[in-house]
């Protein structure tokens, strides 16, 4: 059986980078998977590429040379509502000012599944109505999401990615992650700074650097004192805790 | 579902309303004649060629039709304008895609295209044009890296709007002034009765940009997450909002061909309804066809009664209205939520 999510060689680089970034960045062959029920994450120094990992995931950009299948299936090849069946990506934030309501936002998960309806039916209301108790937001359903706390705001995001029933759910922030992989078996993809949370939270982790892997396999073996030196660029101490994970500190010089 | 029920409910409300204006718009009118003259006509009991069948049937209730029409294409056109750009201020007028339209109906009119249906799709077509050129240069000006500035937009909207405008200007001064005799009257926005045949036109050409619009109301919905978002959940954003941005840019041109440039309607209707039903698009669309078409019956209904036996232009209490309306929007969504 072929891995959920698979990475061939892919290239890529913005057609104008001045645009995104000072520093031109690019992938020169990015290969690798993500198998199915695990919580595989990215890390890496800023504009090694996490984010542009993730948008050519979801086909917001494509890869100018390899190839990037899902169930063994080309993305290229799929219509982008089935691309938004299988994929849901809980974004960061959403626009501020934002004029819908909790329920609003979360049944525009629903949209994939039925791209035709124009109001959604029974079975989207029952989706985003478990999506919502999942996350604990089934009460804030009526109040605009710009009035909800932070937290919230965060969690009613997730409840919109949970309603579209995605094969692989990619995350930039951890709330509630374990519970929803242990629960629901789901394929979770968490991109972050963060290296201790996803050293504590992932069974892979992906290393990049500047476009490339500086390397990829289980947290005790990615988080290691010289390649993090080497990549990030400083000093740190690796450490375990107390579930027998890597915790990385930065090392200060105390003269 | 729930949405729909609510949806037919306020349709239904705001159909009433609308056709209690209607009725009142068809006895009310400088002509003075009597209800009984009126009901008279409108049964089909008066002859042909008698003063109230003319007034009843060739005036007033053809320029009911063209009130009804373009209220609701204008206002529809708006709630376009505003999902495209994510600001509640974007509408026809106040984004100079009115000026852009009535440029292309002058230029039309200096070519010679006066009367009859297929004149009248050629200034209709003029005007689509001359929309769709402004509304880009707009988007164009508009456009910075990382999306629409809001207050960008205004400003570009209001520049494209006085470059329009001065070019009017200078083909009004060049030609001969006879062959331009109505064009002053009709840049101020105003609803005459227009003959059958254009009449068709004119619902057709509506109906189709108000349908386009209607049917991508949940995609419009959507992109309120942004593009990247919307893409993600399998909207094809680039083609959305080319689709929304033709058809709202039809919608526009095809009441400045008919009517001329009437301001604001886009921005009050649409931001009334939206204490009413929600920011949902789908709630939104349907119900601004009907209540813009209320609005501006209701507004010419005033305009030729208000001074009578002269007639106001629809488009000056359209601007009375809208003015105020737009400061009154802009100082609340400035404001720190």
């Amino acid at each position: 059986m072929s891995a959920l999510i698979e990475f061939r060689d892919v290239v890529f680089a913005y057609a104008r980078p001045a645009e995104r970034r000072a520093r031109a960045f690019a992938f020169p062959g990015l290969s690798f998977a993500i198998e199915r029920g695990e919580i595989f994450g990215v890390i890496g120094p800023n504009s090694a590429g996490k984010t542009s990992l993730l948008r050519l995931l979801t086909r917001v950009v494509r890869p100018q040379r390899g190839e990037i299948r899902l169930d063994g299936r080309p993305l290229e090849a799929l219509p982008p509502w089935e691309l938004a069946r299988a994929i849901a990506v809980v974004p960061q934030d959403a626009p501020r000012p934002f004029p819908f309501t909790v329920a609003q936002l979360v049944l525009m998960g629903r949209y994939p599944h039925a791209p035709r309806r124009f109001f959604e039916d029974a079975a989207d209301v029952a989706a985003a109505r478990a999506a919502m108790l999942a996350t604990e937001t089934l009460p804030l359903g009526a109040l605009p999401l710009d009035q909800l706390s932070g937290g919230e705001r965060q969690r009613a995001l997730l409840a919109r990615a949970l309603a579209q029933e995605p094969r692989l759910l990619v995350l930039e922030t951890a709330a509630l992650l374990r519970r929803l992989n242990r629960e629901s078996g789901m394929t979770i993809l968490l991109v972050s700074h963060d290296l201790n949370l996803a050293a504590e939270l992932c069974d892979r982790l992906l290393l990049l650097r500047a476009g490339e892997i500086a390397r990829a396999g289980a947290p005790i073996d990615v988080l290691e004192q010289g390649l993090l030196e080497d990549v990030f660029g400083c000093r740190v101490i690796v450490d375990k805790s107390a579930s027998g994970r890597p915790v990385v500190q930065l090392a200060y010089d105390r003269g | 579902m729930n949405d729909a029920r609510r949806l037919v409910s306020v349709l239904a409300a705001l159909a009433v309303v609308l056709l209690a204006l209607g009725v009142a718009a068809l006895f009310v009118g400088s002509a003075g004649l009597s209800p009984a003259a009126v009901a008279r006509a409108l049964a089909g009991r008066a002859e042909a060629s008698s003063v109230e069948a003319i007034v009843t049937l060739s005036l007033r209730l053809p320029r009911v039709a063209v009130a009804v029409l373009a209220g609701g294409a204008l206002a529809v056109a708006g709630v376009g304008f505003q999902a495209l750009t994510r600001n509640p201020l974007a509408e026809p007028s106040v984004l100079g895609v009115s000026s852009g339209a009535a440029f292309g109906v002058v230029l039309a009119q200096i070519l010679g295209l006066q009367a009859g249906v297929v004149a009248a799709l050629g200034v209709a077509v003029f005007a689509f044009a001359g929309a769709l050129l402004a509304a880009s240069v707009v988007y164009l000006v508009a456009t910075a890296p990382g999306g629409l500035a809001v207050q960008t937009l205004l400003l570009a909207g209001v520049i494209v709007g006085i470059f329009f405008s001065a070019a009017i200007t200078v083909i009004i001064s060049l030609v001969d002034f006879n062959r331009l005799s109505g064009v002053i009257h009709w840049l101020l926005g105003n609803l005459a009765p227009i003959p059958a045949a254009s009449l068709a036109l004119f619902a057709a050409l509506a109906a189709g940009g108000m349908w386009l619009i209607l049917t991508r109301a949940r995609e419009l919905n959507l992109l309120a997450l942004g593009e990247e978002a919307a893409s993600q959940l399998g909207v094809d954003a680039e083609r959305l909002k080319r689709q929304v941005f033709i058809a709202a840019a039809l919608l526009t041109g095809t009441v400045v061909a008919f009517t001329g440039p009437i301001g604001f309607v886009g921005l009050i209707v649409p931001h009334v309804l939206r204490g009413l039903v929600g920011h949902d698009n789908r709630l939104l669309v349907p119900t601004s066809a009907l209540a813009g078409g209320a609005f501006l019956l209701a507004a010419d209904t005033l305009a030729r009664n208000v001074v009578a036996p002269a007639e106001l232009s629809v488009g000056v209490i359209t601007a009375f209205c809208g003015a105020p309306f737009f400061v009154w929007v802009l100082r609340t969504r400035s404001r720190p939520a």
